[in-house]
């Protein structure tokens, strides 16, 4: 995505601004043409990467507030710190990349871009993503996640690794609702732990192609060991229905 | 299984007046008419029947007629028909009833009970065909003052205002439930007449972005085709929370309903189900609502208005506070008649509160705390027509939403088989035979009538009480009485009775 380096990066130190200045602030470096911003200090500033629709990069230390990159369409933001709830909120198109831990609804609704999260996520990451053409959500998270990851799923991808907690997932209701995408799974969740409507199976050479892919591309944002990563035996997730409810209703 | 249902409606055919041309067949989307080759006679399915009157109203010779079914049951206050029928359904099939448009029961209907005023002697009424009379109405945030420098120029800063030549808007519908001949005619008209209409959550056909000054878009908690062109284009931003047909539960857009047409604007793949999760999940609270109303306004740089809409319920008037607090610039409330193309029966016709009270309720408690300005209220759920207006504009709405009222100029009948994406007027369906019978250039037409009818009948009323702008009605519930109402119910309008 970076394709001019040659630009200075520009720095902000973002203690004691409101998030309005602070994104006021990017949206004029954006339309300048600026392509690389190092954001110090933030601390729960919201809506980072809202309204910036150029492939700008950001770089933030410190913790940024909810709704990082909600609605973004873009822009390639690098945390080093961790990221609160609805990061990712219905994005279009970017890429985040947390160092550390992400809050809830990571990705809700989300119809395009990536999420990488280096730890765990809260409660109902990657709920209701959806695809559309040649646009696919993409979620790797690298611990585990809490109940209902998945919920509502209509489409993407969500992987889960389980690197912190010795492959142990204790999250309940994944996928429940899920009518589309998949969820692919590294260590144990038992059936009791799914969503009526979601399904169990050992991946297919066509989604070993994918996690390989996408685990080396974790390894390599985190510099962590992507073959170690893929020894272990990974689980996929599956709708069972792509019509959960049609049966209930009657004219 | 055999069912036990007895026929709704008959249909008759006069004979004499028959000419077999078969009109009725092709228009009949529910299959009832057929010819019967070896008769050589035209026939009838009439347990089919949904008396929607397209046959009727297309049969060349006037030979058809819909009656209700005059089967009679033992007479029985309790157990009507409709009970006895809903359990014969649910008996054959174990499902949740569904049904389409609005509640369509008796539950006190206050626009029948309040009366406008009008001029006599003592302040002189005005003729509206010869003197100017304003329905201009502005939708968004007003500052508590205004300041002026020395140049006597505006230092205040607003926050985006829409200016409305008429205070009546075409409420949420999406594409998908209603067809895309229908959002074009809503879109021209809209345009046409100076007014907003409005996408419902279905997202916006790239054919229509052009009409993108007069649209509200909407975020619902489905988000289906929200992109940034789609929030560009807008006029207005709604977030969706509640619907008055259906409040507190999600939608449900079956796969056959998802064409490759509807798949472009929700953007998900052709057939699969489109499923609108009953809560928005990023919000759980009034903080949350403020968190999303302002993604909202970051994500179109504080250029456009944000609507809320809910459903109203017992406790709108606490939550409408929260909601101007949360920086909503409108507030939309729907009331218990509020329609829909597809809900559970149930809670259609047993879940929300009159529209009525929730207005009143609303507009009292904004005012009490200071802060009605802050916001416009628009209202919708059953406005039926220029009267009803009024008397919301009277108790404080700044504008109302028509859904039905829309769908009627357009052709609909009410049959309420919207859910069974079988329309044969072509309104609520994706069938592109069906659909094709909505012409955009008429449907426009039509719709523009009837806000020009509408516009006409206000000014009258206005014109008849002594004053000639829109404002000076908005909130004047001295405008207003009510008869035939309790004591309790004129203290909710914030009404006097008729005659004191």
């Amino acid at each position: 995505m970076a394709t001019q380096v040659n630009e200075p990066k520009i720095s902000i130190d973002a203690s004691g601004l409101y998030y309005r200045e602070l994104n006021e602030r990017l949206k004029e470096l954006a339309n300048n043409g600026t392509r690389q911003v190092e954001l110090h200090n933030v601390y729960g500033q919201r809506y980072i990467g809202t309204s910036l629709n150029a492939p700008l990069e950001i770089e933030i230390h410190g913790t940024p507030g909810n709704d990082l990159g909600a609605f973004m369409d873009g822009p390639r933001i690098t945390v080093y710190g961790n990221a609160q709830d609805g990061c990712g909120n219905t994005m279009n198109d970017g890429e985040i990349i947390v160092h550390g831990h992400a809050g809830d609804i990571i990705g809700l609704s989300a119809r395009g871009g990536r999420i990488f999260v280096r730890d765990s996520v809260g409660y109902r990451a990657g709920i209701h993503m959806k695809e559309y053409q040649e646009k696919k959500p993409t979620v790797v998270i690298g611990g585990t996640a809490q109940d209902f990851l998945g919920e509502y799923m209509a489409g993407g991808v969500l992987v889960l690794l389980g690197l912190n907690g010795g492959g142990e997932h204790r999250a309940n209701f994944i996928g429940t609702g899920m009518h589309g995408g998949a969820v692919y799974l590294k260590g144990n969740v038992e059936k009791y732990q799914l969503g009526r409507e979601v399904g169990m199976a050992r991946p297919s050479e066509d989604d070993w192609q994918l996690i390989k892919k996408l685990v080396v591309e974790f390894a390599g944002h985190f510099k962590y060991n992507a073959d170690e990563i893929l020894k272990g035996e990974f689980i996929k997730l599956f709708p069972l229905y792509l019509r959960p409810y049609g049966r209930i209703y009657a004219p | 299984m055999k069912t036990y249902l007895p026929p709704k409606f008959l249909v008759e055919r006069d004979l004499e007046r028959c000419i077999k041309c078969e009109v009725c067949v092709n228009q009949c989307s529910f299959d009832n008419h057929y010819y019967d080759a070896e008769d050589d006679e035209m026939k009838s399915r009439t347990e089919n029947c949904a008396g929607c009157h397209r046959c009727v109203t297309f049969c060349p010779t006037g030979a058809l007629t819909v009656r209700r079914n005059p089967l009679e049951y033992r007479d029985n206050y309790n157990w009507r028909p409709e009970y006895i029928e809903d359990i014969i359904k649910q008996a054959e099939t174990g499902s949740i009833l569904l049904t389409g448009m609005g509640n369509d029961k008796g539950q006190r209907i206050y626009w029948d009970h309040l009366v406008l005023n009008a001029s006599q002697v003592t302040n002189p009424s005005i003729d509206p065909l010869r003197e100017p009379m304003e329905l201009t109405t502005f939708l968004g945030g007003k500052p508590d003052r205004l300041e002026l420098d020395a140049d006597r120029k505006l230092k205040t800063k607003l926050t985006p205002q829409v200016r409305l030549e008429v205070p009546v808007m075409f409420a949420a519908m999406s594409y998908g439930a209603v067809s895309l001949n229908v959002h074009q005619s809503l879109a021209r008209a809209a345009t046409e007449m100076g007014t907003l209409w409005n996408t419902g959550e279905g997202g916006l056909h790239p054919t229509l972005y052009k009409y993108g000054k007069n649209t509200i878009v909407q975020v619902a908690s489905g988000r289906f085709g929200v992109h940034p062109e789609y929030l560009d284009t807008a006029r207005v931003v709604e977030i969706k929370i509640g619907q008055g047909a259906k409040p507190g539960i999600g939608g449900h857009l079956p796969g056959e309903k998802v064409s490759a047409e509807v798949s472009t604007t929700r953007m998900i793949p052709q057939g699969t189900d489109a499923l609108s999760p009953a809560p928005q999940h990023d919000i759980y609270s009034i903080e949350d609502l403020a968190q999303l109303v302002y993604a909202l306004k970051e994500a179109t740089h504080y250029q456009k208005p944000v609507s809320v809409k809910i459903a109203a319920v017992h406790n709108s008037a606490a939550i409408a506070s929260g909601m101007v607090r949360a920086g909503a610039d409108i507030i939309v409330l729907d009331g218990l008649r509020g329609a829909t193309g597809a809900a559970p029966k149930v809670i259609r016709d047993n879940v929300g509160i009159p529209i009525e009270l929730a207005l009143a309720s609303v507009d009292s408690r904004l005012r009490q705390e200071g802060i009605r300005n802050r916001a416009s209220i628009v209202i919708s759920g059953g406005i039926r027509g220029s009267a009803d207006v009024a008397k919301a504009v009277a108790l404080g709405a700044d504008a109302v939403y028509i859904g039905t009222a829309a769908l009627i100029a357009l052709g609909c009948r009410l049959c309420q088989q919207c859910h069974t994406g079988k329309c044969a007027w072509g309104i609520c369906t994706s069938d592109l035979f069906l659909s094709k019978r909505i012409n955009p250039e008429i449907g426009a037409r039509r719709l523009a009538n009837l806000l020009r009818g509408w516009s006409l009948e206000l000014k009258e009323m206005l014109g008849g009480m002594g004053i000639n702008a829109l404002e000076s009605l908005r909130g004047n519930r001295l405008a207003l009485r009510g008869v035939g109402l309790n004591e309790n119910e004129l203290d909710t309008l914030g009404v006097r009775m008729a005659g004191s």
